[in-house]
């Protein structure tokens, strides 16, 4: 009997395997299997091999590409920019999972010639792949969230309509800021920075170079592993969802005389100064002071 | 209220600020009254107190009043499209020109909210009552070491070399004791400054 499930080729190219890491920790990996199937991926047991992926007409539904791309890149003898190809001219859409195969990502470094995501070097789009564009979703992160990857294909399945950015992210995971639902917002709106990494108290924004109110995505709204993230942790976030990740300063903040250089989306300057200005010169004890031990 | 009574009833306040600036000036603060303040501008000691509730509340917005007429001042320099070092020159060249048209809003800003925070302490905490200049001069900091012109450093290192250098020289303006006129010395300052805070 022909299966129903929704195939899908797992492709990677120039990547760390990350984002296949971060999906096997999907908790519900199982019942996703229920509606997928991959007819190949390099970690889950799947119908073919890489080589029948190359060789054969294999039936496929969407095309997840992992890791950043060159048209130097030869896997099993074909160059990946051929297998993209073949596949994303069958294939109803194609998702990029991870910020290397949206935007080059880290890879983008890479001893490869013109490395870079599927539509995009950094923020510059590319054109290498236009014609296929109308069909990406980009999922990015170093790695990615396992529920967006899973959420986005199950609304693939359910023909939803997916709304993107300008980068081709889905707004429904990357329109808000990481920032958004930080525990340590309070200390954010009084400037108090006096954070030590792995500690309850202090934003980092100001001096541990937290990069969350200039980065898209839903970090502390859908927690890491179900129960945190990196900010409520205690460390900064590094900007890894976006297309001038990794850029650098993870744990300090740059500033220039004292006034941060990169500030929350959409402030501007004169706005910012004029409110820091304000809240600075007022002391709020409860927010200096340690949560638990006195 | 109607638009017109509205910048009817600015225009008064403005007018109080002005007059009550320069008594402050020739006469001190605590010895300058609300009645004297009235007196001089033939209005009711008790019309004024409908503009400013206190002679405190009157200092307090004084001191706005003069945070956002430099600051707007400072906002036009920090939207050109010049060197740091030509916005440097700009600078010192509108803070002696105000200091020569207006000598009672430097000397109110130096010898009256610098050394009476007393009179400041409720409401004007930290810089908030002078954030619209402090922003400027934030700028033109940012940008300058953004721009690779300027040396980064602690903001207050670089804010207490440009601003006690410019009062320093007012104050020996108001005392009498410059050989010359004080717009003759706005190039070697603004020099001496940016050589000082450049990289
Ligand atoms: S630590 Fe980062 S995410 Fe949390 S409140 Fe501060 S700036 Fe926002
Ligand atoms: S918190 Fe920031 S660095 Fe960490 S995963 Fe989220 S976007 Fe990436």
């Amino acid at each position: 009997m022909l299966s129903k499930k929704l195939k899908i080729l797992w492709l990677t190219a120039i990547t760390c395997n990350g984002n296949t890491h971060s999906f096997l920790n999907y908790p519900h990996l199982d019942i996703f299997m229920d509606t997928f199937e991959f007819i190949y991926h390099p970690s889950i047991d799947s119908a073919y091999t890489l080589n029948d992926i190359i060789n054969k007409e294999i039936a496929c539904d969407i095309l997840i590409i992992e890791g950043s791309i060159s048209t130097e890149y030869i896997k099993a003898d074909a160059p990946i920019v051929d297998i993209i190809n073949k596949y994303a001219s069958k294939v109803q859409k194609i998702v990029t999972v991870g910020t290397c195969a949206s935007f080059g990502g880290m890879f983008r470094e890479s001893d490869y010639k013109d490395t870079t995501g599927l539509h995009f070097d950094k923020e510059r789009p590319t054109s290498l792949f236009e014609h296929i564009k109308e069909k990406t979703i980009s999922l990015s992160g170093c790695p990615v969230h396992p529920d967006i990857i899973a959420n986005t294909l199950y609304s693939i399945e359910k023909k939803r309509a997916i709304e993107l950015d300008s980068l081709l992210r889905p707004k429904e995971f990357f329109a808000y800021t990481v920032h958004n639902g930080c525990t340590r917002n309070e200390y954010f709106e009084y400037k108090i920075d006096n954070h030590q990494f792995g500690k309850k108290e202090g934003c980092m924004f100001y001096d541990h170079g937290c990069h969350a109110p200039y980065t898209h995505g839903s970090c502390n709204k859908i927690l890491w592993n179900e129960v945190n993230s990196k900010t409520r942790a205690g460390l900064s976030c590094m900007g890894c969802t976006e297309p001038t990740f990794p850029k650098g300063d993870f744990f300090h903040t740059k500033k220039n005389m004292g006034i941060p250089q990169y500030l929350p989306f959409g402030v501007a300057k004169r706005t910012y100064l004029t409110l820091a200005g304000i809240t600075k010169a007022f002391h709020i004890k409860r927010l200096e002071e340690d949560l638990f031990d006195d | 209220m109607s638009i017109k009574r509205a910048d009817k009833k600015k225009e008064k306040k403005e007018l109080i600020m002005q007059r009550a600036l320069e008594l402050f000036a020739s006469k001190g603060f605590y010895s300058t009254t609300i009645p004297d303040i009235a007196l001089s501008l033939k209005m009711s000691v008790g019309n004024i107190y409908n503009y400013f509730k206190s002679k405190d509340i009157l200092a307090k917005e004084i001191i706005k009043y003069i945070s956002i007429y430099l600051g707007n001042k400072l906002k036009d320099i920090n939207e050109k499209d010049i060197s740091t070092q030509e916005k440097t020159r700009q600078i010192v060249e509108v803070y002696f020109g105000v200091a020569l048209l207006k000598p009672e809003m430097i000397d109110y800003f130096l010898r009256i909210y610098l050394s009476n925070r007393e009179v400041f302490q409720d409401g004007c905490e930290g810089m908030i009552c002078v954030n619209e200049f402090v922003t400027e001069i934030m700028i033109y900091f940012e940008e300058g070491v953004e721009c690779g012109d300027l040396r980064d450093q602690d903001f207050f290192s670089a804010f207490g070399l440009f601003m006690g250098y410019l009062g320093g020289m007012v104050f020996l303006k108001g005392e009498n004791i410059l050989p010359k006129k004080l717009d003759e010395y706005v190039d070697d300052i603004s020099i001496n400054i940016y050589k000082a805070l450049r990289t």
